[in-house]
Parts: C-alpha cells; structure tokens; sequence
C-alpha cells in the first residue's frame, strides 16, 4: 500500500511537473542563481579544496558531538545564557511556550529558522494565543499566503512581483507596485513596528560554534539582527548538527554557505551571539535561551553510512540543480526539508515507509552529490534507502517482476526463444492498447514513444557476423 | 588488444546497431573483439530499485564470467551500465565471496568512449558524419565515470562534424530506469527541458554515450513529431 505522504507527493508532483509556467519561472530563476554561484566560486582559490576542508570539519564535528555540544552549552552559560536540550519537537514546543507564558509576552518576532518549520512552532505559538510574525521578507510573504516555505533558502521563489504586490494590496491595503524596493519597503514600514512591540524574539542558527560558545546567524536583510536585539528576551532554536569545532571555521563556512546557497561573495549581515546582555553593555537582550533540537537527528547520527547527511548547512545548492526539484517544485514533497537532502533524511527523522517514495523519485543523476559544498554522498544515500526500505518491507509484485527478470536474464537460451514473441505482440496488438488504461507499457506510453524490439538482436547479428568470419576462414 | 564486449540489455534488443558499430570501431582499430552470449543484463534495475538480491542474481554469473575472461579490457557502450559494474558492483557484493572478483571486473571494465581516449589514446578514429551535433551527457557516464571530454574528442576529430553544446547539456534527461516508469509525469518533464535545449541548438543528431538517455529523448522527440534524431556515439563513429 502506497502511504498517503506518497500519493499526495504523485498527484502535487504530476499537477506542478505538467505546468509550463511554474516551470519558466524556476528554470529562469535558478539559472540566474547558477551564473552568479559559477561567478563567485571561481573566487575561491580551490573550490574542491574548500569543499574537502569543509567535509573534514564538518565530520569532526558530528563525530564528536559529546565534546563540541559541551564546550558550546557551557560557554553559553558561563555568559549567563540557558541552554534547554529537546528531544522531540513537542518538547521544543513545549520549551518555547514556556518561555513565552513566563514573559508574559503579547506578541513575538522571528526570524528564519527551518528548524522552526520543522517543529510547526508558529502554529503552536499562535494556538496557544500568541501573535507571531516572520521578519524576513520571503518567511513574511509566505506567512501571508499561510504556506510553507517553497525552499530552504528563497522561502517565496514561486511567486512573481505581480503575485506578492496583489497579496499585499489585498492583506496590507498597499497600492500595486511591480517594483522590488516599493514591495520591500511595504513590507518593512509593517514590520519596523512589530520589532519595537515584540516581547520575545525567534531566530535559528546557521552555525554554532563549540569553541568560543557562539551562535552565528547570516542573512541579507538586517532582520535577524533587529529580532534579536530590540526584544528583551531572545530564543534561538537550533538543530544539534549545526555544531563546528572553531571560530576559525566560519572563515571557510561563511563564503561557502553564500555561494552555495545564494551565489554571494558573503552574506549582507553575519551576527554572532555568545549570551544576554553583559554588564556594561548598553545592549541587547536581558535573557536568551537557547533551544537544541535532536527531533531523530540522532537515528541519522547512528547510521554510520548516512551519518554524513549531518554534515549539511542547508544551503538549498542541491535543491537548485535538482531537476526533481525544479520540475515539482518546493510544495509537492510535503516535507519540511525539500529536494535531495530532504529525501535523504525525511525518511530517517519521519518514517523510512512513510517517506521512501522520495528516495524512489530521483533519476539518480547525481548532480546534487556534486553540488554539495560539504560533499554530502546524497544520491547514493537514496539507493541506500531504497534498500533499506525493501529489505524492511517489499512490494511484493516487484519483488516477483525482478524474480522473474532474473530467471530470464540468466537463461539466454529460453529468452533468445521469447523474444520474437514479444516482438510479435508489440507489433501486432500493442497499438490497440497503446497509450491508454490496458496498455501495460501505460506509464511509458502516454507521454512517449516505446521503441520496437529490433528485427534482429545485438546477438542474433553477433551470430551472424561469427558465421560469416568462419565461412571466409573455411574458403581460404 | 583483446577486448570483450558487454552489451546491455536494452541496447541487444532495441539498439543493436550501436553495439555492432562498437564491434566495427574497435575491429578497425585492429582489436580483437569478444562477446558472451550469456550474458544479457548488468543488474541495475533491481539494484536501484532496491532489490539487491535480486540484483545478484543477474550481475553474479557476469562477475564470475567477467573475471575468468583473459580479455585486457572489458568495454561497455553505456555509461550507466558501465557505471554499475565499475562503481556498483562494490558495494553490491561487499562482504560476498564474490567481493573480490566484483572489484578486479570493475577496475578492467571501461565505457566505449573513454576506452578509445584515455586507455587507447585515440582521438581520430577516421570518422565522417557530415551534420550538425550536439552532445548529451548521460549522469552515470558524467558523474559516476567522470566521462566528460572524452565523448567531445572524438566527435571532433570526426571528419564535417559539427559539435554544438546545449544549454544545461549536463542536466538530465529524466530517464532513470524505473524513474520513468514509477515517475512518468516528473520524467517527462525533464526530458522536455532536454527536448527544447537540444532544439535550441538547431542540431540535426543528439548524440550520447547511453542507449538509455537516447529512449527517452527519441521517445518524447517521436511523440511530438519533432525531427532532431538521435544517435548513439559509436553509429557516429561507425561512419566513414
């Protein structure tokens, strides 16, 4: 039985591929993103090198995750910081809420977080009776819209200016504008507000460094800076594989992570956050808490072959090449992390049965694997799945098709007998069905032409050539 | 040389002209060439869909026939099948009895067009194809087996040829074995992008080094009664 994450996935996924519009627009816009990426790569002095390095940080890190989480949380509380540790994301929730109720706070400010989406907290917040409004433009125009973010890193992708002007003339009363900076600064009149009122502020965390008890959060928009500083209380929600060992690191993650992600130099803004407001200084906030989140990363961490899915920074570069990716888009994977790495690990933190069908929805092309600037083994980490996934539990018709195969295939004999049968019935019967609900080739045909067997086989012309050499070698 | 020829399952039955061309090329290239008749698949569609089993009971009897063959290289016209056997083939029989055998096959298997440039160093294979190419990257041949100039060598060197790259000429075409089938709407798709940057290029012949890519391609190209054509590398090199 076909899980109802799979059957939704085939019916959003068929709707999106066959829509020429949606897929203009993405083609064009992650066309631009490879021209800008290609540009800012050929800055690095060894791209490959730099990859390389990153991975060996990266390995270190989530290898030695006991020792790096505990120089980070105690660093952060030698600063007067409370780290909380969650297992699942109900604790996360949980946690969040606390915090919220005990400050008693009216309304809140966030800033991107993926981890935020992972654990639905706007939602939990906004049940619970608290207002909550994303500030970063893209979270913020999705938020509108009431959608999940379309990608990791460009939330509101799909959308055109024309789409974003008419949702803001219809939820923010503005004028239409097919201008950016007009629909920026819309945007930004309603949320200078919101950041002075808030009580609490939200962010993630793009890295966290054990070292020196540091959170390090990147972003374009001056944002994220604004949520953690004007509120009096902070909250940084972060997945525990954030982790690297050293200040120095971010040398290397921060370029990297920009042009990966977004084909920049570096990001516009790159804060970092060691603790609350220090004495003596003049700003600030009084309290921040920060929230680490296993959610099942830790099945991940105990799957040596796949541990490495860890190591990623979610820069979104995999989603961007990813013709799956660009041709479904963002929304039909129902999953939180979308495109390769989230079928990479979408299986591990929800249910491998559940999710294996988007590990089964890849060409295999690798183009990811290579995009990876932390050199993530994610196409082969969808065969594994797959594996794993039919070890675990088999379809059984496929399983009984490839049984078959095999009995042929290693039967030549029976199946050089086979073939003009079959070459028979594609020429003689296969028409009448083609293409339509008896034709058994119906997933092939409706969109494609099926190429006819040949009239003689690769073997049946080997023979023929073997014959002809041994007649000339008799006749000499 | 004595060289033995690996002809995959699809190409045998659907394209064997590709394969006869690669019998031709190498023949004039005064090797010797050899070719099991029992062996008819590699395994890689129960391997990528997950049936490893399954997958061994077709590759098992190719690595035992493979390793006993005293041939100085095995060749494959396919960048995909030619992938399983050098790069798959590893980790499907890990920790088997075949586990060795499986590894010395691969290290002997070469994909056509990286046997003749970079084991046989040959570029010009005196060819003559008068008409306008483009050429299309199959992943497993690109990303696996790291054949990218390879194929762009030897089509230049062919006598009125002319080589125009697509855009996105390494993007793929969406076959991806049981991906078409399980997947026919996001496979259609990405051969459609394919479709029109190939057209792009006003080419006559998408050329590849994969029988595979070239299915979908030609299918979706006949079905919208589009006249480009395809070609497998080896017919082009065939031609004199």
């Amino acid at each position: 039985m076909a899980s109802a994450s799979s059957l939704q996935f085939k019916t959003d996924a068929k709707r999106v591929a066959g829509d020429l519009r949606h897929r203009g627009l993405i083609q064009t816009a992650l066309r631009k993103y490879e021209t800008s990426r290609d540009l800012q790569k050929s800055a690095f002095q060894d791209w490959q090198g730099a990859r390389q390095s990153a991975a060996e940080r990266k390995w270190d890190a989530i290898n030695h995750l006991d020792v790096y989480l505990e120089s980070l949380t105690s660093k952060l509380e030698a600063r007067g910081t409370k780290v909380h540790w969650a297992t699942t994301a109900e604790q996360a929730r949980e946690i969040i809420l606390g915090i919220v109720r005990e400050k008693k706070a009216r309304s809140i400010i966030k800033s991107k977080a993926m981890t935020a989406e992972e654990i639905h907290l706007n939602d939990a917040l906004e049940k619970a009776g608290f207002s909550v409004v994303e500030s970063d433009l893209g979270e913020y125009i999705v938020q509108l819209r009431n959608e999940a973010p379309y990608h990791i890193v460009f939330p509101a992708m799909h959308l055109t200016r024309g789409e974003i002007s008419a949702l803001f003339t219809e939820k923010l009363g503005s004028a239409p504008t097919d201008n950016p900076e007009d629909l920026t600064m819309i945007a930004r009149n309603v949320l200078r507000d919101k950041y002075i009122t808030a009580d609490v502020g939200i962010t993630g965390a793009n890295f966290a460094v054990a070292e020196t008890g540091m959170i390090s959060i990147t972003e374009n928009e001056g944002n994220a800076r604004l949520t953690a500083a004007l509120p009096k209380t902070m909250i940084t929600l972060m997945g525990l594989e954030k982790i690297i060992p050293k200040l120095s690191d971010l040398a290397l993650f921060l370029p990297m992570l920009a042009t990966a992600g977004a084909g920049q130099a570096i990001t516009g803004y790159n804060s970092m956050y060691g603790g609350p407001r220090q004495p003596g200084e003049i700003d600030g906030p009084e309290e921040y808490h920060v929230v680490l989140i296993d959610n099942s990363r830790t099945h991940l961490l105990a799957d040596p072959e796949q541990r490495d899915a860890l190591h990623c920074i979610r820069c979104g570069a995999c989603l961007n090449v990813c013709p799956i990716y660009r041709n479904v888009g963002g929304h039909a994977y129902g999953t939180t992390y979308s495109g390769p790495v989230g079928s990479v690990i979408t299986p591990h933190l929800r249910g491998l049965q559940e999710w294996k069908h988007l590990s089964q929805a890849s060409s295999l092309c690798g183009a990811c694997t290579e995009a990876c600037p932390v050199k993530i083994d994610l196409h082969h980490h969808l065969l594994q799945n797959r594996r794993n996934a039919m070890q675990e539990k088999p379809v059984w018709w496929e399983k009984d098709a490839f049984h078959i195969f095999g009995f042929l295939a290693t039967r030549p004999e029976l199946l050089r007998a086979l073939i003009p049968f079959g070459r028979f019935a594609q020429k003689w019967f296969h028409w009448i069905v083609l293409g339509g609900p008896l034709d058994p080739a119906k997933a092939w045909t409706e969109t494609r032409d099926l190429p006819p067997i040949a009239p003689r086989t690769f073997t049946d012309e080997w023979r023929a050539r073997q014959r002809a050499a041994s007649r000339k070698e008799a006749s000499k | 040389m004595k060289v033995t020829l690996f002809v995959p399952c699809f190409m045998n039955t659907m394209y064997p002209q590709a394969g006869i061309s690669i019998v031709q090329v190498l023949e004039r290239l005064g090797h010797t060439v050899a070719y099991h008749e029992d062996l008819f698949c590699c395994g890689q569609p129960a391997f990528n869909a997950g049936y490893w089993d399954e997958a061994r009971t077709v590759a098992g009897p190719v690595v035992k026939t493979l390793a006993a063959d005293p041939a100085d290289a095995i060749v494959i016209g396919s960048g995909s099948c030619g992938a399983m056997l050098k790069v798959f083939y590893r980790d499907l029989f890990a920790g088997t009895p075949l586990a060795q055998e499986a590894i010395s096959v691969g290290e002997r298997t070469w994909e056509f067009s990286d046997f003749l440039v970079t084991k046989l160093g040959v570029t010009d294979v005196g060819a003559r194809f008068p008409a306008k190419v483009t050429f299309h990257d199959g992943c497993h041949g690109l990303r696996e087996l790291k054949v990218k100039q390879q194929p762009r060598r030897l089509l230049e060197h062919v006598a009125g040829l002319e080589l125009v790259e697509m855009r996105d000429s390494e993007t793929c075409c969406g076959f991806g074995g049981t991906f078409s089938a399980k997947f026919p709407a996001i496979s259609t798709a990405m051969g459609e992008v394919k479709c029109t940057s190939a057209a792009e290029t006003e080419a006559e012949y998408i050329v590849s080094n994969d029988s595979s890519c070239l299915m979908q391609i030609q299918g979706l190209l006949d079905r919208q009664r589009k006249p480009i054509k395809t070609l497998h590398i080896a017919e082009v090199l065939a031609r004199q």
